[in-house]
């Protein structure tokens, strides 16, 4: 059994790694390992935007990374610094900005790059996904 | 607890946040008091030219910001010789010192490592 510390810098929809980061991640919990945490960088911060739609009645990638993160207690973490840059923000820095709403899907929180050192302390293995 | 990082770096310093966003990388996990390298491949060794005029494209020249790791206790830095050599650049042409390495030398300083990191 291993721990894993993901790290996510592809876009969503223009990059391949996005998905094929989430495929892991299901197949690691699925194998019996544990993630410490997935960190979402870069633009991998898009991942936390609740917005997207998924065409065909598909379900988007942001309420699918949601679930498993639910089902298994894996923390999902958005870098804040990468994604009040590109419009991704919860209640809180929403208000703070004087934005008419966040965008945040649920079981992801914004956090700092000290969340992804600490992942990459506790965990035994560290990926990349991206770009 | 510290671990060893190193944070690959692979594209040109513009055209894409990519080398700015591993810069913060670094920096944090100097922050963190990690111990932190970093290795310039390709067209990453772009980032490493001196003189560089980005404010003519909306953009903080790379250069500069990369002479802030010293501050940071960060002053391990790589970058592959033949990938210098390809795009004409030596010591009198880099903003800030590099240790060049050829392949041999890559492979080891790779192995070396707890984390490695590729932007």
């Amino acid at each position: 059994m291993h721990t894993f510390a993901i790290l996510v810098l592809g876009a969503p929809v223009s990059s391949q790694s996005v998905h094929t980061a989430y495929e892991f991640a299901r197949a690691a919990l699925a194998a019996g390992h544990r993630i410490e945490r997935v960190f979402f960088y870069h633009d991998g911060v898009l991942c936390g935007n609740q917005l997207q739609i998924a065409a065909g009645g598909e379900r988007a990638l942001p309420v699918q990374w949601s679930e498993l993160a639910g089902a298994h207690g894996v923390d999902l973490v958005v870098c804040v610094a990468s994604a009040l840059k590109r419009g991704v923000v919860d209640e809180a820095e929403a208000r703070r900005y004087g934005k008419a709403a966040g965008n945040l899907q649920d079981g992801f929180e914004l956090s700092g790059l000290g969340q992804w050192v600490d992942a990459c302390l506790k965990a035994d293995r560290v990926i990349t996904f991206g770009p | 607890m510290s671990k060893r990082f190193l944070i690959v770096c692979r594209q040109p310093p513009y055209g894409s946040s990519f080398a700015r966003e591993a810069l913060d990388m670094a920096l944090a996990c100097a922050a963190f008091e990690q111990r932190v390298a970093l290795l310039f491949l390709g067209d990453g060794v772009l980032q490493l030219a001196g003189a560089q005029q980005a404010e003519a494209i909306g953009q903080k020249p790379l250069d500069k910001q990369l002479g802030a790791l010293p501050l940071y206790d960060v002053d391990a830095l790589y970058a592959d010789a033949d990938a210098l050599a390809a795009r004409g650049l030596s010591d009198t042409t880099l903003a800030l010192p590099v240790q060049a390495l050829d392949g041999a030398g890559i492979r080891a300083l790779l192995t070396e490592q707890d984390i490695v990191l590729g932007f």
